[in-house]
């Protein structure tokens, strides 16, 4: 059962990208994009990462696509249906490219389940009993509070800077 | 599932590395830049169901990354079409004017 959903959410994920990287109309791609990363937090659903399809759901097909909603209809995009595709050599390239970048995830990826280092991972059974008896939010929040504490008060610096500098640069007069 | 997600984010991420290259409109490559961050956290995500939470944590820093990059790109990009009246990137390539 969960196989089969799991492959049902790849499949739209997959799908979505397509839709993307196809789609002539900007809306149209943010829409793929949404139901991209929609199924995603599927995926994270059934990978027993609560706590992140939530965030997903929330923050990435919630907040940003709408960020990116707006910007389309503010350049008034939405009706640009002309195609930009590169050609000629420039997208044998690109082909070239992602193939090779496909061919060594593939060599990579390929014998994970099978490999001496897998076998020295605490695996699914032991996670699954650590999510049990913490919960599903405590679970992440005890690293983020106490070992990366640093790098997540980092993060608000980030956060800060990137609003401002958001502001300062779409600002017509500084 | 392990190995199923890890393709799936490998797809993910091709899909993504083509838009960037193929596309020319500024946001739909940015889009696809969106699409890779999407393709490792779920790597990461896949990973941390066997060897710990830690991958967790590294994709919430990936996501709160990946929210400020989009604010500050999207704001490129208008100032960016505010001066050239377009957002394909064969129209400009000059990082000054």
């Amino acid at each position: 059962m969960e196989l089969i959903l799991f492959y049902v959410f790849a499949v739209t994920v997959v799908g979505g990208g397509i839709g993307v990287v196809a789609s002539r109309n900007p809306v149209a791609s943010l829409m793929f994009m949404v139901v991209s990363l929609a199924s995603v937090a599927g995926i994270y659903v059934l990978l027993e990462a609560h706590f992140l399809a939530a965030i997903q759901v929330m923050v990435y097909a919630g907040a940003i696509m709408v960020l990116f909603l707006f910007v389309i209809m503010l350049l008034n995009l939405g009706h640009d249906y002309r195609d930009d595709l590169v050609r000629g050599l420039y997208a044998v390239c690109a082909f070239v490219v992602s193939g090779a970048i496909c061919g060594i995830l593939a060599t990579r990826f390929g014998g994970a389940e099978t490999s001496a280092l897998y076998e020295s991972f605490p695996g699914a059974a032991a996670m699954d009993l650590e999510l049990a008896e913490r919960g599903a939010v405590s679970l992440i929040a005890r690293p983020l509070f106490q070992e990366y504490v640093v790098p997540f008060e980092i993060t608000g610096i980030l956060l800060l800077v990137a609003v401002v500098g958001a502001v300062a640069l779409a600002k017509k007069r500084v | 599932m392990l190995t199923e997600a890890l393709t799936t984010s490998a797809l993910l991420f091709v899909i993504g590395t083509f838009g960037v290259l193929v596309r020319r409109n500024a946001i739909i490559m940015f889009l696809c830049i969106e699409l890779q961050l999407n393709a490792v956290n779920l790597a990461l995500v896949a990973f941390s169901r066997y060897v710990g939470v830690e991958g967790q944590v590294f994709v919430f820093f990936v996501m709160t990354v990946a929210a400020a990059e989009a604010a500050v790109g999207l704001a490129i990009i208008i100032s960016i079409f505010r001066h050239y009246r377009t957002v394909n990137v064969d129209n400009f390539n000059l990082l000054k004017w």
